[in-house]
């Protein structure tokens, strides 16, 4: 029981940490990143002096990230007079803690055998063995999308306590795009579903670990190209980034349903924002992308087309898994800036007709060519 | 007791204070609003996102130039000037000092003409390009807005090493130029346009075909032509509704009639012409940089006339009649024989006139400058009104209203 709770608490620590670092290190990436785009050098100035020295740490401006957390901490916390100051106050977490929360089911790891990494660890561990993850669900494509429709909320009652025109457009828009959005996203999915006939994500994990047509890994990706390419631009859409950012468009809108916050509370919404770039590469990864494994790997470690086999102590494979899991989600969000620095902002009926005239089709166009060569298929 | 006071309205009020229906809400975008670059302010009805009604205040800016004007010598003026539109300050100078030069029946060298005619295509490939790269912006597409930034920064930096300035550069003089050009300067010209055409292809690969971005401008604030004349409306917006008026090709002014080059226009009069119209006139603007380059001949720059030419400061510093001549020149302005004109000049966005009014003395008796953004805000509520909420950013950016000549 007690070992339990540990490596729960641990998993949780990690979770949260993977989350915060990502969110950090991704406005400085999106910023470095974007410069790189425009011919630029980006964010340098950041340093932290070692005390008693001239010493500046510069480390290519990663210190940004701080300085912007640290400014959103000690600005005024300007309030409007609003009439319904409860949901005011409230919406930044509304949108926050669901996007933390939908990490919750993703597996980040195979499974980890305490005793097989250390043999002393098991004096206190016994046989027992973890799959790498918080919540082992059944149901966990359900929580994700149970957890991800919640930041709507936020938005629309950040939008409607604001008591501001701009703000309450900004909701409206909020509200109609994601909620389109979330069909489509859903609807992407079914045909995932139909192939591996789970909804328990671990489980998918494991049914892109072998090989299809003999070399190609039978990620989820070889499966349904199509369904990725619109579960990615749905995804995005959620999140609501240029070309689809109307909802909080800069220039006609100021700053959409958050026109009217400052300090932290506007922090949150940033950083559930960069936070949910990480979730949404962490969801392509498992839906699609192999997840924590390399191609061709397994728990046990590789099984090549060819039919060689290379295995590896466990310890080797905890870490290939975590780490390939990380960069997986980082190239993710790398891709995900890329397409935010390259296009222009859609218009507000245009995003909505793009989701409902082109992507939906093409989502239910997928779904019915997965059942029936599912059903030619005899499954 | 005192009877209650009239009540003062705000001078400043929409033309609407009351929405015409009970489901439709009145916003007022401006004067500080990420839309309107520019102080400008702009009351819309919007029935959910469409805009039913729009219209469009400005004068916040207002700085009472034409009024000042009336109290400083002619050369004094040149800096006010400057600050009309402050996107392409050469082309109002050279505008202006041509007004004043016909007042006084100057004609000036040949090398001053080239030059000026050279600096007026620069000016305005800068303006074009800050007008595209701002509303790029505004669209949500940053690395093409960066990418003209930093070209036209390059400009700037190679425009201040001639006149001295990033952005009011003050470089006209009545009867030429201030200084002639430094050494190398051509050079580094030809250097900046190679790879502003670099940069330029960049910005037409990234956006000219993306169908987000066409989809968000083409049919968006469109004006019909006879709409565009009856409101008065001249340079790439007229162009954009298919009618080739260009002041440099109709009444040729400065070194224009010796020069090739085309005057594009647009087939539909709306947003994504108007951008095509701008991105075209940039590529004959260079051309015709090319050309002026090539017609620069040595020789004098200012003209021999010792109503309005600064004599040389050695000579000021050497003989009484230069001395005397230096300081009635400064202090009672040059002497400007009686009468009225108006020229006008092909700026980045219209017809920039100058009308002046002299009595016969240093200063003018009365300077209208006819801004053309002042005359494309009359009409503005016109490409808004039918539109999205979000047209109001492409089609504002795409007018390209300067606060400075607009609200002067």
């Amino acid at each position: 029981m007690l070992a339990d709770l540990f490596v729960s608490v641990l998993f949780i620590v990690y979770a949260i940490s993977v989350l915060m670092g990502f969110g950090t290190i991704l406005t400085w990436v999106e910023r470095k990143q974007a410069a790189v785009m425009a011919d630029r050098i980006g964010a340098n100035r950041a340093y932290i002096r070692i005390p008693g020295t001239q010493v500046k740490l510069v480390w290519w401006g990663l210190f940004h990230g701080m300085a912007d957390g640290l400014k959103m901490l000690v600005k005024e916390d300007w309030k409007p007079r609003t009439y319904d100051w409860y949901a005011y106050a409230v919406a930044p977490w509304v949108v926050f803690t669901p996007v933390l929360l939908v990490f919750a089911v993703i597996p980040f790891g195979g499974v980890l055998h305490p005793s097989q990494l250390w043999a002393p660890l098991a004096a206190f561990f016994g046989d027992k063995s973890y799959p790498m993850q918080i919540a082992t669900l059944d149901g966990g494509l359900l929580i994700i999308f149970a957890f991800s429709g919640m930041t709507i909320i936020g938005a629309m009652l950040a939008g409607w306590s604001s008591s501001n025109k701009f703000a309450l457009l900004g909701a409206l828009r909020a509200g109609s795009q994601m909620i389109s959005y979330e069909l489509v996203l859903g609807l992407t999915l079914l045909g995932l579903i139909l192939i591996y006939g789970t909804v328990n994500l671990d489980a998918m994990v494991r049914h892109q670990s072998g090989t299809v047509l003999g070399f190609l890994p039978a990620w989820g990706i070889v499966y349904q190209p199509f369904a990725a390419t619109l579960f990615l631009t749905a995804a995005i859409a959620e999140n609501k980034r240029i070309p689809f950012d109307l909802p909080e468009a800069e220039s006609e809108l100021i700053a959409g349903y958050y026109t009217e916050y400052s300090a932290m509370k506007m922090g949150l919404f940033m950083f559930a924002e960069f936070i949910e770039i990480a979730i949404i590469g962490a969801l392509f990864t498992t839906f699609f992308l192999g997840g924590y494994n390399l191609p061709y790997m397994n728990d046990a470690g590789f099984a090549f087309p060819g039919g060689g086999t290379a295995a590896l102590p466990h310890g080797a494979v905890v870490v290939t898994q975590m780490a390939t899991f990380l960069a997986k989600v980082f190239l993710l969000c790398s891709f995900q800036i890329l397409i935010r620095w390259s296009l222009p902002r859609f218009r507000y009926d245009q995003v909505l007709t793009f989701a409902w005239k082109f992507m939906f089709p093409l989502a239910l166009i997928n779904l019915v060519v997965t059942a029936v060569v599912m059903w030619a298929l005899g499954k | 007791m005192n009877a209650p006071g009239p009540v003062i309205r705000n001078p400043v009020r929409p033309a609407f204070d009351k929405a015409s229906r009970d489901d439709t809400v009145i916003v007022s975008i401006g004067p500080s609003h990420p839309a309107t670059h520019g102080t400008i302010q702009i009351f819309a009805e919007l029935d959910g996102e469409r805009i039913l009604r729009a219209d469009v205040h400005c004068g916040y800016l207002h700085r009472g130039f034409e009024k000042e004007c009336e109290d400083h010598t002619w050369h004094n003026l040149i800096p006010y000037v400057d600050r009309l539109n402050y996107c392409s300050p050469l082309i109002n100078d050279f505008a202006y000092c041509e007004a004043v030069e016909k007042l006084m029946g100057i004609e000036i060298t040949r090398r001053a003409v080239v030059l000026r005619t050279l600096l007026s295509e620069y000016s305005r490939l800068c303006d074009h390009i800050t007008c595209i790269a701002a509303s790029l912006m505004e669209l949500g597409a940053m690395t093409a807005f960066l990418y003209l930034v930093m070209i036209r920064d390059y400009m700037y930096e190679h425009i201040a090493d001639l006149t001295g300035a990033r952005v009011t550069h003050s470089y006209g003089r009545i009867g030429g130029l201030a200084r002639d050009l430094p050494e190398g300067w051509l050079k580094r010209l030809e250097e900046i346009l190679v790879q502003s055409d670099d940069f330029l292809g960049r910005v037409h690969g990234l956006v000219d075909r993306n169908r987000i971005f066409i989809d968000r401008l083409r049919d968006v604030g469109v004006i019909s032509q006879s709409d565009a004349l009856s409101y008065g409306y001249t340079g790439p917006i007229l162009r954009s509704t298919g009618l080739p008026v260009d002041l440099r090709k109709d009444t040729p002014y400065l070194a224009y009639a010796e020069l090739d080059f085309e005057v594009p226009v647009g087939i539909k009069g709306d947003n994504y012409d108007r951008y095509y119209v701008r991105m075209c006139e940039i590529d004959e603007s260079i051309h015709m940089i090319r050309q002026c380059v090539d017609l620069l001949e040595p020789g004098p720059l200012n003209v021999d006339d010792r109503r309005c030419v600064f004599p040389e400061k050695t000579r000021v510093y050497d003989e009484i009649e230069s001395l005397i001549n230096h300081f009635k020149i400064v202090m009672e302005g040059p002497r400007v024989p009686a009468g009225e004109v108006y020229s006008a000049h092909e700026g980045p966005n219209g017809e920039l006139g100058f009308y002046l009014v002299s009595t016969g003395g240093g200063t003018p008796w009365k300077v209208h400058c006819r801004a053309p953004s002042f005359v494309h805000m009359g009409g503005a509520h016109r490409m808004l009104e039918g539109g999205q909420l979000a047209d109001l950013v492409p089609t504002f950016g795409m007018i390209n209203m300067i606060g400075g000549e607009c609200d002067r």
